[in-house]
């Protein structure tokens, strides 16, 4: 449950081990949390914790470990059916990220339900994890894509063409709730109800907001919603699809092996329900008890106030940078989530990042896997701080600082 | 500005960047690559106009970091005039300073470039040009991508 007094934020980024470090000789600055956070001793402990004790194949094993193992691997499905206000746990599937979360909603549920003819609705501002599975799915199908554009440099959903684009022949509407390059966050319910009014399911691409802000499915109304464990302080290798139980159940196998069948025979097999019918092979089970471990500590801080704190940070950063000489920032000047994206007119993405790197800041620099979304706004690249819990005021003091002195290194 | 940095954005390569040479389309060209580094998107089309086995005239275009642009402009400086197997000898030259940061004094421009071995990750910023140059000159259609070879 969220706390009720302010959280201790000192006492927080001392739970980051990684963040106490030194790089080219200064303190390290973390800004790169859009592309992975770093993870509180809890989570890092519960990882070795697992291996040292507990570790065994789960659900077949009739041994002590296996039980242990396999109670450490469900337990974690309900804290993270709890931590997305899921109906029931088995509406969670885990997956490798939400990479593997999308392919597995479109090779699944597009191969058995879009036919030629059919739309597959997108937003011009998805991550190409939300854009290129379904432009596979799409060639096999016969079904074609469509997009809601984005209005100019603000970078929010036109929502003025939305009733327009959502058509009968639209089968399915998949879009992010918050945008990793601009920073917009998208309406998502209201998103969701105008879809589900035209008869399209819903998929939310919800890597970078999982972690950040309160997530409800059930208020939310969506019908697949995606997310990472690496994006919010747990580990890699393991991520989620939540889906509702009866698309889930009625969705044919992603990948075929053991763990997912009820009856093999040499010529054909009887599927397990959801989540096993999607859960072939060993499971990432020690990953995915470190991810419940990662959902109990953000809910010791709090969700609603780590998104008050990232978003506090970022528009100290907006402010800040938008007084820099030559430089253009992407995405809205408000109701942004804790990220800003940001180009300079005579230097180039890559080396801001380099010299931000020799003062300690780790930043990114590039397309951040968007690129039709960087030739629409006519960009190459934009360098992109993004922050979390554990950043402070005096790092986005210092982000501004090295910045300044990069303009003027390369105004000579 | 920490002495690395100063290594690596030399003079040469922060003057190639704000001027860069034989920069814009070729008209007269009759060998075009292109170049891109798919994990950064840095991108450059190099085109020649070959004549009697030299290159008669060369060009760049494309966007990138200050190192790959400065690195395509100062190619083009070094590859007129030249046959093929020269440029493929510069080439080995220039790889072998950016990634052992070893420069002998007779080639001074590309000496600029040394700091790059220290920063592995911009090696491949420096090499993008002059990957689609020799693919240019092979007269190979495919365009040259940082991922499937070697630096």
């Amino acid at each position: 449950m969220p706390t009720e007094s302010a959280p201790d934020w000192d006492k927080i980024r001392a739970d980051f081990p990684a963040l106490a470090q030194e790089v080219n000789g200064r303190p390290l600055i973390y800004l790169d949390n859009a592309a992975t956070t770093q993870k509180p001793r809890s989570v890092i402990d519960a990882l070795s914790r697992f291996y040292e004790h507990d570790n065994a194949n789960v659900h077949r094993g009739l041994h002590a470990l296996s039980t242990r193992a396999t109670d450490a691997y469900e337990g974690a499905r309900a804290r993270v059916a709890r931590f997305i206000h899921a109906a029931h746990p088995e509406e969670i599937v885990f997956t490798r990220g939400t990479t593997e979360s999308i392919n597995l909603v479109a090779a699944s549920w597009g191969a058995a339900n879009l036919h030629p003819g059919d739309v597959i609705l997108l937003t011009e501002m998805e991550h190409h994890s939300n854009l290129v599975p379904w432009q596979m799915i799409a060639k096999r199908t016969g079904a074609t894509l469509r997009f809601v554009p984005i209005t100019g440099n603000e970078g929010l959903l036109d929502l003025s063409q939305l009733d327009r684009l959502l058509t009968p022949e639209v089968k399915i509407f998949a879009f992010t709730h918050v945008s990793n390059t601009l920073g917009t966050i998208n309406p998502v319910a209201d998103l969701c109800a105008r879809a589900r009014k035209a008869g399209a399911l819903t998929v939310i691409d919800a890597a970078q907001s999982v972690g950040h802000m309160p997530i409800d499915v059930g208020a939310i109304g969506c019908d697949f919603l995606a997310f990472s464990g690496h994006k919010m302080a747990g580990v890699t290798g393991i991520g989620v699809l939540y889906g509702r139980r009866e698309l889930l159940d009625a969705m044919p196998p992603y990948q075929g092996g053991g763990g997912m069948i009820n009856h093999v025979e040499f010529f054909e097999s009887r599927w397990k329900p959801s989540p096993e019918r999607f859960e072939a092979g060993t499971p990432n089970f020690a990953d995915a008890y470190a991810l419940g471990v990662a959902c109990d500590y953000l809910d010791s801080v709090g969700r609603p106030a780590i998104e008050k704190h990232d978003e506090a940070l970022a528009r100290r950063a907006y402010d800040a940078l938008s007084r820099l000489p030559g430089i253009r920032i992407i995405g809205p000047s408000t109701e942004r989530t804790g990220l800003v994206s940001f180009a300079l007119n005579d230097v180039h993405a890559h080396d801001v990042v380099t010299f931000a790197d020799q003062d300690g800041i780790a930043l990114r620099g590039g397309h951040h896997c968007n690129q039709p979304l960087m030739r629409k706004l006519g960009l190459t690249s934009t360098a992109r701080a993004s922050f979390y819990l554990y950043n402070t005021d005096a790092e986005v003091d210092a982000l501004v600082a090295s910045l300044r002195r990069t303009i003027k290194f390369f105004a000579g | 500005m920490s002495p690395d940095l100063t290594d690596l954005y030399q003079h040469v390569i922060l003057d190639h960047n704000r001027r860069p040479r034989n920069r814009g389309r070729l008209p007269t060209a009759n060998r075009v690559a292109h170049g891109d580094n798919p994990s950064c998107g840095d991108q450059c089309d190099v085109f020649l106009r070959v004549e009697d086995g030299r290159i008669a005239d060369i060009s760049f275009d494309g966007s990138g970091c200050a190192i790959s642009q400065a690195s395509a402009s100062l190619m083009t400086t070094q590859l007129k005039g030249r046959t093929a197997p020269e440029a493929v000898k510069l080439f080995d030259q220039f790889h072998e300073i950016v990634t052992t940061g070893n420069a002998p004094d007779e080639i001074s421009d590309f000496a600029a470039f040394a700091g790059v071995h220290a920063f592995p990750a911009r090696i491949k910023c420096a090499t993008l040009g002059w990957h689609a140059a020799l693919n240019a000159l092979k007269g190979e259609d495919a365009p040259a991508t940082t991922e499937t070879h070697a630096d």
